[in-house]
């Protein structure tokens, strides 16, 4: 088992947390305002990589069963964000649409439909004619969407630092700059995490939330799952006149998009270029051609509206989708907390209320099962391992 | 709407530069070949746009595709520059300008 | 580099001085450089052109003043080798990359709106420069213009921004465009002029290296004084309002304090370098004291620290039109003996020493004319900083209390400033000063505004490239 509670120590854990993404963060609040000592050690700046450059949606709408507790998990913290770390971080909820272009895409969204109201959700299946009707801004080639009201989003810049500074008021130690070199198993128990910018400091709890990052950093540790590195492309126009409300996805993957706030218009799909090293991305020119046609060509209203910027970040993916999250057998103490493959945004404040009770508990309220980390060990590895 | 403070003066005013014929929000107006779309609307107008954050006004500021606070829409829903566009015969300006706070 | 068997391909980016004499040297030298130009004419800002009808409005002599002989030389000589240039007038390039194997690929946005990209073995940036503002309260106001834009109302369109405005601010331009309003029909309300007599003074040995210049602004500003247009010096004005019949600008000196009617302003602290393009492919900069500004670093004939990219003009820093010929020349030497094509050893060692005495000169001007980096803590909490997104020196205040930012690209992500159609270009530099001064922190320490591509907002309905298309 993962707790260190269950070891029957009598004090709270010592813990330490790699990577101040919303994971990161989100676990280092909830951890602390159980009155746990945390330290999250960051090697960049706090919500710096994918946590603060990524699309901002927050969405139960069409996850995995499995993946569908912790997405609702979170909601109930997004929606309480503002009380519980004083900042509501732009969060709304206009729900979320997907749409179908085909009616194999239409199939999808009708078995969705079911998955969704066993969980209780509000989803409605919208044929081509209500759709126009309620959305009469899209393009006429729409087969049907769904809706899922409760979805929306939030400003992800906002996000990792406002649950930092929560944290850190509750005592959270949040180290930048700090890039982990070495973990040791210590003899007693426990670990020591050094590195060049900071102190050498030891805890009974290791969670490997560094993202991009968390896969060869937690290799010692039986981090098992093959990701896959990939820089998801955004875009932002000029504001206009709001008139999107919900957040739109097209079934296909191809094109996301929301309506800020302030008019400005987010959108991604496609991705960017990754520099040799994995370390760094940037926009592609490709996408940057295809994805802004694909856009303007779902809401022909956006046709001339000027592109301010576009950026990308790096994110880890698994073979199935799904993170990484919880202790490889034989690692006690060390839990990885990775491999989001693009639902550590809206599911990361769950992920930390899940994790401060995985560490303070012992168990959790949400099945886990489904994101160990052994999981892919019955896929073939290369001899050397 | 007009801003009756803010107004262009032309240099030699009589010079026998073509008028054009164009359109601000519906409503006819003329300007001179060579005028750029924020001269027209300087001059008609008082101002470019209400800007998108608290509404105020807007009347260009540095006239050379800088500082990108003349974006303006036609009627065939193109975003130009003002400040860089000429304009041209037919063309019909949209703006914002009317909409209040 | 490319084959070396094939006739390098050369882009230079930006139609001004320093763009037109690289692209006519290498022209000469047989390249048929590409000269990107955003602007439907060449000139750059300085020596602009009017757009044809408005030719015979305007002479050369009353558009450029004391640089129109000059002016029309550079215009004649780049006519001259036209035909031997490939120029793409109204070419926004918006993104520029290293390729994997050596050379650059441009991203352009055409006249007509099309888009496009075009692969090159070496490139010449010289994109100029715009105005440098210190906001104050009531500078988002209709009628309030910078210096640059109420000189271009002038030179581009025949127009005045008002009979009576008031020109506020510090740098040659200042007396420059005043004077040619009161030549122009205009009456100019008054001159607030930020620097201080004695700062003039104690810059006056180095402004000496280009005498004729020098005494050019004092003569202006005696010229001004004479028809009786009040000329004040080491005030800086406060606040801008509008009245029933005009604008209102409040000013203080360290002495006294009043306030001028006129029917305009314009504003202005010298100029700032437009050098997104440069920190897009990664050029090293470096934050210059004298001027405040962050430059990208170059060596004395425009090399930057990406092998291939030369720097030219006042992008480099800002050192006028007359430098920016000279040093367009330059990078296009450099960049030919760099690349084996042609060599003038001799010439380059003139065009250095002349650009250092023209380094001379703005330093003196940095002394005479320096941005009141210090007035930026006391900007009224109430003041627009970005005024693309409506963002307060409050809002940001708040912001560096609330988030402690470590830089100013932290700062944006915070505030929204800079999130803007503009990018920061006018509000970067005041952010970095509210950061410093409100955390104690060096402006090395709190950097400046990254670059993003596209450097300026793309509209319109044509964004394809075609992978490879290759014009």
């Amino acid at each position: 088992m993962n707790s260190f509670a269950m070891h029957g120590h009598a004090r709270l854990p010592r813990v330490c947390i790699i990577g101040a993404g919303i994971v990161g963060t989100a676990t280092a609040f909830f951890l602390a305002r159980s009155g746990c000592d945390v330290t999250i050690v960051e090697r960049g700046t706090v919500g710096g990589q994918a946590s603060g450059v990524n699309f901002g949606g927050v969405r139960c709408h069409g996850r995995d069963p499995s993946e569908l507790p912790l997405a609702m998990r979170s909601r109930t913290i997004w929606n309480r964000l503002a009380e519980l770390i004083g900042h509501d971080c732009d969060f709304e909820a206009p729900g979320h649409l997907k749409i179908a272009r085909s009616s194999a895409e239409m199939d999808t969204l009708t078995r969705w439909f079911d998955i969704g109201r066993a969980h209780d959700l509000d989803v409605e299946l919208l044929d081509r004619t209500q759709l126009m009707r309620r959305f009469p801004w899209l393009a006429s080639d729409i087969v049907g969407a769904s809706l899922c009201k409760g979805d929306g989003f939030a400003n992800p810049r906002l996000v990792a630092p406002t649950f930092a500074r929560a944290a850190r008021a509750l005592g959270a130690s949040v180290l930048e700059g700090s890039a982990v070199t070495a973990i040791d198993r210590l003899q007693g128990g426990g670990f020591r995490v050094s590195g060049a910018n900071f102190n050498a400091l030891e805890a009974d709890v290791v969670v490997n939330a560094a993202g991009a990052w968390a896969a060869s950093l937690g290799l010692p540790f039986g981090a098992a799952a093959p990701t896959v590195t990939r820089a998801p492309q955004m875009f932002v126009t000029e504001p206009t006149a709001r008139f999107i409300g919900p957040v739109l996805g097209l079934v296909s993957g191809d094109i996301y998009l929301r309506q800020s706030v302030r008019g400005n218009v987010i959108f991604g799909g496609g991705q960017g270029h990754i520099d040799p090293g994995g370390i760094r991305s940037h926009p592609d020119e490709t996408t940057f051609a295809r994805t802004p046609a694909l856009m303007r060509n779902l809401i022909p209203a956006l046709t001339h509206t000027a592109l301010l910027r576009s950026w990308t970040g790096l994110e880890a993916n698994t073979p199935d989708g799904l993170p990484v999250i919880g202790t490889s057998a034989g690692h006690d103490g060390f839990i990885h907390a990775y491999g989001f493959s693009g639902h550590g945004f809206a599911t990361g404040p769950g992920v930390g209320e899940t994790l401060s009770e995985l560490i303070l508990r012992g168990q959790t309220r949400i099945d886990l099962t489904s994101f160990h980390p052994d999981r892919f060990n019955t896929i073939a590895r290369p001899a050397a391992l | 709407m007009q801003n009756p403070c803010v107004t262009f003066h032309r240099i030699n005013a009589g010079s026998d530069r073509a008028l054009i014929a164009l359109s601000i929000d519906g409503r006819a107006v003329t300007g001179l070949d060579g005028d750029t779309l924020l001269s027209v609307l300087i001059m008609h107008r008082g101002a470019l746009r209400r800007a998108e954050a608290g509404g105020d006004l807007r009347a260009g500021f540095c006239g050379m595709g800088a500082c990108q606070d003349c974006w303006i829409t036609l009627a065939d829903g193109r975003r130009v520059r003002a400040c860089s566009t000429l304009a041209e015969a037919g063309m019909a300006i949209v703006t914002n300008l009317d909409h209040g706070q | 580099m490319g084959n070396e068997t094939e006739t390098p391909r050369i882009a230079i980016v930006g139609g001004g001085p320093a763009g037109m004499r690289a692209a006519g040297l290498l022209a000469a030298a047989g390249l048929r450089p590409v000269l990107f130009n955003e602007a439907p004419e060449p000139g750059g800002q300085i020596y602009r052109r009017p757009p044809p009808p408005l030719r015979t409005v305007l002479s050369p002599a009353r558009l450029y003043g004391p640089d129109a002989v000059r002016a029309m030389a550079l215009h004649s000589d780049f006519e001259a080798v036209a035909d031997r240039i490939d120029h793409r007038s109204g070419t926004l390039v918006w993104n520029i990359m290293k390729q994997e194997h050596g050379g650059f690929r441009l991203l352009h946005q055409d006249a007509d709106g099309g888009q496009g990209a075009h692969n090159c073995d070496a490139v010449i940036l010289a994109t100029g420069a715009m105005d440098r503002i210190l906001p104050m309260p009531g500078w988002t106001l209709p009628g309030v213009w910078s210096m640059g834009g109420a000189q271009v109302m002038l030179k581009g369109q025949a127009s005045l921004v008002g009979r009576r405005p008031v020109f506020a601010g510090s740098g040659p331009l200042l007396y420059l465009v005043a004077w040619q309003y009161a030549k122009e029909g205009g009456r100019p309300a008054a001159v607030i002029d930020a620097s201080t007599f004695a700062a003039k003074l104690r810059a006056a040995p180095m402004l000496a290296a280009r005498p004729a210049v020098a005494l050019r602004g004092l003569a202006m500003a005696a010229a001004l004084r004479l028809r009786g247009i009040p000329v004040i010096e080491g005030a800086h004005a406060d606040r801008i309002e509008a009245t029933d019949t005009g604008m209102r600008v409040h000013w203080s000196s360290s002495t006294s304090s009043g306030q001028i009617d006129g029917d305009a302003v314009a504003i202005g602290h010298g100029l700032k370098s437009e050098q997104q393009l440069a920190e897009l492919l990664g050029c090293r900069s470096r934050h210059n004291a004298e001027s405040g500004q962050w430059l990208i670093e170059t060596d004395p004939e425009g090399r930057t620290s990406v092998a291939g990219a030369y720097l030219a003009g006042d992008m480099a820093g800002i050192r006028g039109g007359h430098a920016a010929e000279f040093a367009g020349e330059l990078a296009a030497w450099a960049l030919l003996a760099d690349l084996k094509h042609r060599d003038n050893a001799s010439r380059r060692a003139v065009l250095r020493r002349k650009l250092s005495r023209q380094d001379r000169f703005r330093r003196g001007l940095e002394q005479a004319f320096p941005f009141p980096q210090h007035r930026i803590a006391s900007l009224p909490d109430e003041t627009i900083v970005c005024r693309c997104e409506g963002i307060s020196a409050s809002a940001l205040r708040r912001a560096i209390t609330d988030w402690q930012p470590a830089d100013v690209n932290r700062l944006k992500a915070m505030s929204r400033c800079g999130m803007g159609r503009c990018q920061g270009r006018l509000c970067g530099q005041i952010a970095a000063g509210l950061l410093t001064a409100q955390l104690g922190r060096t402006p090395g320490d709190v950097g400046h505004l990254r670059a993003q591509a596209p450097i300026k907002p793309i509209p319109g309905s044509q964004l394809i490239v075609e992978k490879g298309a290759v014009e």
